[in-house]
């Protein structure tokens, strides 16, 4: 009983570490948004007189209308399309007996180890190749190619872990394939596409290396390739770079605070199932 | 096709059963070449923008092009380069090193955390940790790059603290120092990595069987018996899960270095990723820039695969 008491107390006091920790670089930042204009700040410390107008400075500073527009664009051209290539694919390699469906499985699961950098200079030639470069489809294209092996992977796991009966009565019901994945196992899905929407929806937003390399253009860019021009431009004021990193960062957080729970429960156990 | 092999199918099913058992396994042959109609979508965009551009690195990593001009076969020089030259040498190493804040400190950290975490009472406190902790992995890396530059800098509040407890002598401008600009890069990766690990590793111990717990008290085991004999042999799979993400995580590493210092100073930092991106984009480098690439991913196999085979092996 004292044994537990004593490490239920220990655990929080290193929780609370952590979360200092972890929280610092975020308060530190936060406060250097709201010191005076053109200042230099020092560490953490809370202005006297804070400046909230240093948000709108930065959103007008960076014109952050059409670049966050810009990334929402990209968001609705990936990931719904993402969502429905990965869902099919999981359900045809989980449930329907493909020749050559191992094959295929195994072929994805290499994509998993790949890293981006090892792609990106015939990316850019590919992309050139299709006179894609500097718009929105060099970045969306491309990553609809490079969520396949995560997605396909996940979507499999979970029609997988579906009782096999349920198949089984539907194929008595005289139901094809079409009809099984759209009237049972994509209706049955719900929990793990909508974790999927929201690991798709940020790994877009946050992606980097493929804006800088694929698109000059900041406002056809994805928020961090955005950001990465904004920090280029205005990379020595410390107060208008800090407003507009925690602008642009804010939707993730947002999102992720919203859907939390059913996020963190579902990523984990999915990247658990290995 | 599903017409071509309907026929054979026929003929190949057993003969004796009933008379429309043919039909039936033709049909059930051409329902599984169907299913094909179902992966290919996601294999047109993966074939396209993944294995192609993986092929066309090996092709290009043979040759000496710089982009625009006419590309001269080189045979393996391009590799002979990567793997003897000093200055192509030292990112490979660094992001070895990388590996020490990138998986050992997460992964270790996490674990003594998870440990000591087992059996907190679920509630507002719990979600509140679960949902700081992992903020970092939310986040854009672009973003917390920015952050900790500022973290880092002179005025930052790194220096603020040291000098706050009497360190002031120590304090300098981290990124810019020879001696301390790798380790500085490679805690961001463990400040990003943290929370994911402890998550993980939470999940993983939740699932051990208490009766294991109970079995070890029964036979006297201290709390660090507990751990080396129940806890740790029941995370071996969350541990392979850890360690295989953080590793490519280490490995790969692009966003934090490239926003942070580039690579600088001098190339203290410079890691493969920002060493391809610099080859392929900045000194139009094409083959040279292709056999890192190529390079880099046989790395990341090699790593990875003995983790795996380690992680699932069967008991």
């Amino acid at each position: 009983m004292t044994r537990s008491g004593r490490d239920i107390l220990l655990g929080r006091t290193l929780l609370i570490v952590f979360m200092l920790a972890t929280l610092t670089p975020f308060a530190s930042i936060f406060t250097a948004a709201l010191a005076p204009p053109g200042s230099s700040p020092t560490g953490i410390s809370w202005p006297s007189d804070p400046h909230w107008h240093n948000f709108i400075d930065a959103f007008h500073a960076a014109d952050l209308l059409p670049l966050l527009g810009s990334s929402a664009l990209i968001v609705a051209g990936v990931v719904p399309a993402a969502l429905l290539l990965a869902a099919a694919a999981g359900y045809g390699l989980a449930t329907l007996r493909i020749p050559g469906g191992r094959l295929v499985y195994l072929l994805l699961l290499l994509g998993l180890t790949v890293p981006l950098e090892s792609l990106i200079t015939p990316l850019y030639y590919e992309v050139q190749s299709f006179g894609l470069l500097n718009s929105r489809w060099a970045l969306i294209l491309p990553l609809l190619g490079l969520y396949m092996p995560f997605g396909v992977f996940w979507m499999r796991a979970y029609f997988q872990s579906l009782p096999e009966e349920l198949t089984e009565a539907a194929a008595i019901d005289g139901a094809g394939p079409w009809t099984m994945f759209r009237r049972i196992h994509l209706p049955l899905a719900t929990p793990a596409l909508s974790s999927l929407a929201i690991l798709f929806f940020l790994w877009t937003w946050n992606q980097f290396i493929l804006a800088i390399a694929l698109v000059d253009d900041p406002n056809k860019r994805t928020a961090a390739g955005a950001l990465g021009a904004f920090q280029g431009q205005y990379g020595t004021d410390v107060v208008l770079l800090s407003a507009g990193s925690l602008l642009i960062m804010a939707p993730t957080v947002i999102i992720f605070v919203i859907f939390q729970r059913h996020f963190v429960a579902a990523l984990l156990q999915g990247s658990v199932k290995g | 096709m599903t017409v071509a092999s309907a026929p054979r199918a026929a003929k190949a099913g057993s003969p004796p059963s009933p008379a429309r058992s043919p039909r039936r396994s033709a049909r059930s042959l051409a329902r599984r070449w169907s299913g094909w109609l179902f992966v290919l979508p996601a294999l047109v965009p993966y074939v396209l923008f993944v294995v192609r551009p993986l092929l066309l690195s090996i092709q290009y990593s043979l040759y000496d092009w710089n982009g625009i001009g006419a590309a001269t076969y080189v045979g393996g020089q391009n590799y002979r380069t990567v793997l003897t030259s000093r200055d192509q040498l030292v990112p490979i190493l660094h992001a070895f090193e990388l590996i020490v804040f990138f998986t050992v400190i997460p992964v270790g950290l996490g674990l003594v955390t998870a440990a000591l975490l087992h059996g907190l009472p679920p509630g507002r406190f719990a979600t509140l940790t679960r949902v700081v902790l992992f903020l970092p992995q939310v986040i854009p890396l672009v973003a917390a790059a920015i952050a900790w530059r500022w973290v880092y800098s002179t005025d930052g509040v790194l220096n603020q603290g040291l000098s706050a407890v009497g360190l002031g002598g120590v304090t300098r401008a981290w990124l810019g120092d020879f001696d301390w600009a790798l380790v500085a890069v490679g805690l961001i990766g463990s400040w990003v990595l943290l929370g994911l690990c402890t998550l993980l590793l939470i999940t993983g111990i939740s699932k051990i069987d208490v009766s294991l717990y109970e079995a070890a008290r029964l036979d006297g085991a201290g709390r660090v018996q507990e751990f080396l004999a129940v806890t740790l042999p029941g995370l071996r799979r969350e541990i392979g899960v850890c360690v295989t993400v953080t590793v490519i995580a280490a490995l790969a590493s692009f966003d934090i270095i490239y926003v942070t210092t580039q690579g600088g100073p001098g190339t203290e930092t410079l890691v493969p990723g920002v060493q391809i991106f610099r080859l392929a984009f900045t000194e139009r480098q094409i083959g040279l820039a292709s056999a890192n690439a190529v390079v880099l991913m046989a790395l990341v196999l090699l790593v990875i695969l003995p983790i795996q085979r380690f992680s699932n092996r069967e008991d």
